[in-house]
């Protein structure tokens, strides 16, 4: 294989974990954000729960911030594309992100209840919108996107923002985006925390796993109906240029073509489904450790079940689908991701050997801060 | 099609990048340079084992603490502010200025992020040793992050590493060495990190002097003070030498940039006396300064470092930039044919010969009939080049005065630290109030260096995004009007509440002081989180 082709597949299955490791880390605290109020009955309690995921919260979000920084540098075009045509949506993301740090942060350090309670709503906005918004966006690329460029490389953008929030799939998708959050939140709030906090977020969880289920199968059967992206004569070795036209067609229920070709890819979406309904149980059993990993394995499955029915679609264009953007057209030059690929090889290791050690630091059950301690969260 | 963005979605789009940006800027310069002082002060802490020292890192580090925490809220909304307003800009240089973002996720965020938590949290948990290096790998990670960043905006002012490729119709990556050893982007990050230091030393002895005053927290307040004035001359002085040749460097890379920094109109032919412009109130229109106050023979010296070298004036560039106008408008058009045919070799060959150009024909589109280059004639191209021309110079008012700002602070702090220190040494600080006073009222200082400075590196690098490269009228996405106006009014809200709970935290927490009652005793202070504190680390607890 062509060593540009190479590198373009590669940094297609890192977006991939990239996109896993956002969704499994920071997605946690979300659900944890998205629970604060429903498992924390009391301050104590919510004092609690945030103190939970309070020493790494701000390391799992740079997840996200690497997850921009990433596509920005290894897919330009992606970067440049999807940000700006979801708008509003990503405006919201933002406006919601960026409570979070300021939340964790101030919350606890006035004791007055309406300061408190405020950021406590706070919390619950920035958990569940940047998730809803996270499985909004994978629903909408799978409708396609209403895009083009110009020959100088120009976007131009037709769709208005509302029916890229409020249309029924995007909707589906982001619920399920969500649930799945809740669930590997309950299942943190499971390992560290203890009753009545405990007992609470076992409840919710195992209800969010099976939750997640319906979702994810309803989804897929929408997904089999509605209209994919086919591209004909593709050329993987092309120079990545996004206003050279592409042979592309719409055709129903495309996004299963992936599937029909190499049917051992059917293990994706059964594994998901597995790896939930099994959390689930795990949960009841009160193996809450197994659960968080379970849990692990259903976002894998999950967001591959996505990735590999795209492929090579990255986001196609609803508007002019011979200028979609795939792994092909849309990625660095060869030179860049060959610098990309050494300073991951070194650092993501690097990243994980210490994320490890600041978890095995801070491990073990939470316990409640006394209130005049302004320094906990 | 041909058109360019609506004028006042660029407008507001800038606006919006600018508020942000300056915003994000008010919280990282002191996390820079506080990270470091809490470093030194826990490096004396476990050297000399007093518990003095640990209180002071733990009371600073409450107030890092509430700064930090708004540098990540407002460094989130950055990370994709290029990806939804920018697009065009991102879609062409991402290649080479997505990179070095990339990496300082990986190298710096990612560290700073991780260990913070375990910082404010792992008192307990860690043995002094262990705590110490996590605060120095804190402020490392701070650090190498503006490494990376200016690295990127290094780029921006003076392109290197990488050049424009037909066949993809972006700016490719061709040389990493070429973009990380951009000495813009070298002196601009030593120069910037100072700067966080200079923001740090003045934010400690400001609230310390504010102790001393008031008698509150004395034993804290002289040894901050103390160690803060020392750091602070060692960085005003490091501030202003870089700063100088910040400036050296720009008089090669960006000459608009500079003749609008100095208001420099007309090109001195006697390079030896020409004067330096100590006030001035520069007017577009005349091509000149209304009123000035120059001081003479210092210009050549000071921003040439030479005797001799000439330096160009605004209405010399402007003549200099017109043949480039003209071939940049030939690259274009080749452009556009090679793209519609790439077997058109003969187009690629005319592209080839005027590519060096090509940004100044993007810049002449907004001045051509219909914005359409093709409509370029004889008879209108006189005038297409005039307004091109005098599009290719910044805002000179702007850059002139945001420039002096910055100078002017940075030579005040210089004097006041040297005072301070003089004074601090001999151990005199308390019997002069007036300098505790002028010490406390300065606090804004830095803050206003740092802002102005920032003005003027991107007012002057204006109309471009990538110098030479992009207009920043092209880099625009294309929205609504109103999508602006949403984001804009949006952000202005929650930015807004954020300081305003910023603020408050800061003076109630700086205020109250540390908390006096673990005096001279080596428990787990204040800072110590008992919160995460569970039973089994007990026994470690109490090994303390
Ligand atoms: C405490 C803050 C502070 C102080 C006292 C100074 N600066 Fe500064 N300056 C900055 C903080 C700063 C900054 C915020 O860090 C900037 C913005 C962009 C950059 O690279 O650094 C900057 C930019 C900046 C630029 C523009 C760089 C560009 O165009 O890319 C120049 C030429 C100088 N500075 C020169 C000076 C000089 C001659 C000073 C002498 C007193 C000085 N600065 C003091
Ligand atoms: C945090 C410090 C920074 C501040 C305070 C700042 C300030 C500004 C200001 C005032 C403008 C508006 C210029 C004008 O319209 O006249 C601007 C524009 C811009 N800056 Fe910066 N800047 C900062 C850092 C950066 C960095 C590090 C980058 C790149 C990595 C960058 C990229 C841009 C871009 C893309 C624009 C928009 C285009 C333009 O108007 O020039 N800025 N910035
Ligand atoms: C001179 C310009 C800049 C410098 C020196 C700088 C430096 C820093 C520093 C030291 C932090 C740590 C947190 C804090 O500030 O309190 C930070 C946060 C952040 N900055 Fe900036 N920044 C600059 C501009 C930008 C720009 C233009 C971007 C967008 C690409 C950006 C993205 C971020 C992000 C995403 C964070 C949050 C990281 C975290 O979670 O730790 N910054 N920045």
């Amino acid at each position: 294989m062509d060593a540009y082709v190479f590198l373009k597949v590669l940094w297609w299955l890192l977006l991939g974990i990239l996109l896993m490791g956002l969704a499994i880390m920071v997605g946690m605290d979300m659900g944890v954000g998205t629970l604060l109020r429903f498992v924390g009955k009391n301050d104590a309690e919510r004092r609690t729960v945030l103190n939970i995921v309070g020493p790494h919260w701000d390391g799992n979000q740079v997840w996200f911030i690497l997850g921009g920084g990433a596509i920005f540098a290894a897919f330009p075009s992606l970067y440049a594309t999807s940000f700006s045509v979801f708008y509003i949506v990503m405006i919201l993301l933002l406006f919601s992100m960026i409570m979070r740090p300021v939340a964790f942060e101030y919350r606890s350090k006035v004791p007055a209840e309406k300061w408190r309670d405020t950021w406590d709503w706070a919390f619950l906005i920035s958990g569940a919108v940047p998730m809803i918004v996270y499985g909004a966006a994978f629903g909408n690329i799978l409708e396609g996107v209403g895009f083009h460029f110009g020959w100088d490389g120009q976007y131009y953008q037709t769709e208005s923002f509302l029916s890229y929030l409020l249309n029924p799939f995007a909707i589906l998708c982001g619920l399920l985006s969500l649930s799945l959050a809740i669930y590997q939140g309950a299942a943190m709030l499971m390992i560290r925390g203890t009753d009545p906090i405990y007992s609470r977020a076992k409840k919710i969880g195992s209800v969010a796993a099976l939750v997640s289920v319906v979702l994810f199968v309803i989804g897929g059967f929408w997904v089999s109906g509605m209209d994919g992206y086919v591209l004909h004569h593709a050329d993987p070795a092309m120079p990545a240029n996004i206003s050279t036209p592409q042979d592309v067609t719409r055709v129903a229920g495309a996004w299963l073509h992936n599937y029909a070709a190499a049917p051992i890819l059917w293990l994706i979406p059964v594994v998901a489904i597995l790896a939930m309904l099994a959390g689930s149980l795990a949960m009841r059993a009160n193996k809450s450790t197994l659960a968080w990993w379970l849990g692990a394995v259903a976002w894998i499955g999950v967001l591959s079940t996505a990735g590999v029915s795209m492929f090579p679609f990255l986001m196609p264009s609803s508007d002019n689908p011979a200028q979609s953007i795939t792994v092909w057209n849309a990625t660095g030059s060869a030179y860049n991701l060959v610098w990309m690929t050494i300073f991951s090889a070194i650092f993501v290791p690097t990243i994980i050997a210490y994320t490890t050690w600041c978890f095995r630091v801070m491990r073990g059950k939470v316990k409640s801060p006394s209130p005049s301690d302004t320094h906990a969260y | 099609m041909d058109m360019i963005i609506n004028p006042t979605v660029v407008e507001l789009s800038r606006m919006q990048f600018a508020l942000t940006a300056l915003y994000h800027f008010l919280f990282v310069p002191l996390t820079l340079g506080l990270s470091f002082i809490l470093a030194t002060m826990e490096t004396v802490y476990v050297v000399t084992k007093r518990p003095i020292y640990k209180e002071m890192t733990q009371f600073w580090g409450k107030l890092f603490g509430i700064n930090f925490a708004l540098g990540v809220a407002t460094g989130l909304t950055m990370e994709f502010e290029f990806g939804t307003n920018w697009s065009m800009y991102s879609h062409f240089v991402g290649d080479i200025f997505g990179t070095p973002l990339a990496i300082e996720g990986l190298m710096a965020f990612f560290m700073e992020s991780t260990f913070v938590g375990v910082m404010f949290f792992g008192w307990d948990r860690l043995s002094p040793k262990a705590h110490l290096v996590v605060t120095y790998l804190v402020a490392l990670g701070s650090n190498l992050s503006a490494l990376w960043i200016l690295i990127a905006n290094g780029f921006m002012q003076d392109p290197r590493g990488g050049t424009f490729d037909p066949n993809t119709m972006r700016m490719q990556f061709t040389s990493f060495i070429g973009l990380i050893f951009n000495p813009d982007a070298q002196a601009k990050f030593v120069h910037t990190s100072i700067a966080g230091f200079v923001t740090g030393s003045m934010f400690v002895m400001a609230v310390s002097a504010y102790y001393l005053l008031n008698k509150k927290h004395r034993d804290l307040a002289l040894r901050s003070f103390r160690i803060a004035s020392i750091f602070g001359v060692i960085s005003s002085v490091g501030v202003i030498t870089l700063g100088d040749a910040l400036g050296y460097i720009d008089a090669h890379a960006q000459p608009t940039k500079l003749a609008a920094m100095e208001a420099i109109w007309k090109t001195d032919t006697h390079p030896v006396s020409a004067a330096w412009n100590l006030i001035a109130i520069p007017d577009r229109q005349a091509q000149k300064n209304v009123f000035e106050i120059g001081i003479p023979y210092i210009l050549t010296p000071l921003l040439t470092h030479t005797e001799t070298t000439v330096i160009p004036g605004i209405i010399d560039l402007e003549q200099q930039a017109k043949p480039k106008i003209e071939n940049g408008i030939k690259a274009m058009l080749a452009l556009k044919a090679y793209n519609a045919n790439h077997s058109d070799t003969s187009a690629l060959a005319t592209f080839k010969q005027y590519e060096n150009d090509m940004g100044y024909g993007f810049l002449a589109k907004q001045f051509a009939p219909d914005q359409d280059l093709a409509k370029v004639n004889q008879a209108n191209l006189p005038s297409v080049l005039d307004k091109t021309a005098n599009a290719t110079i910044p805002n000179v008012w702007v850059e002139f005065w945001a420039f002096r700002i910055m100078v002017a602070a940075g030579f005040a702090m210089l004097v006041l630290f040297a005072f301070a220190a003089y004074y601090s040494l001999k151990n005199q600080v308390e019997r002069h109030p007036l300098l505790l006073k002028v010490a406390l009222w300065s606090i804004s200082l830095p803050w206003i260096a740092c802002e102005f400075g920032w003005i003027t590196a991107e007012n002057g690098r204006q109309p471009w995004t990538v110098y030479g490269w992009l207009p920043t009228f092209v880099s625009a996405s294309s929205h609504s009007v109103a999508y602006m106006v949403f984001s804009l009014i949006g952000f202005a809200i929650l930015y807004s509440s954020f300081i305003i709970a910023e603020l408050y935290l800061m003076f109630k927490y700086a205020r109250l002081g540390p908390q006096e009652e673990h005096h001279g005793d080596a428990a787990p202070a204040a800072g110590g989180g008992l919160a995460g504190k569970p039973a089994f680390a007990k026994a470690s607890l109490d090994r303390q």
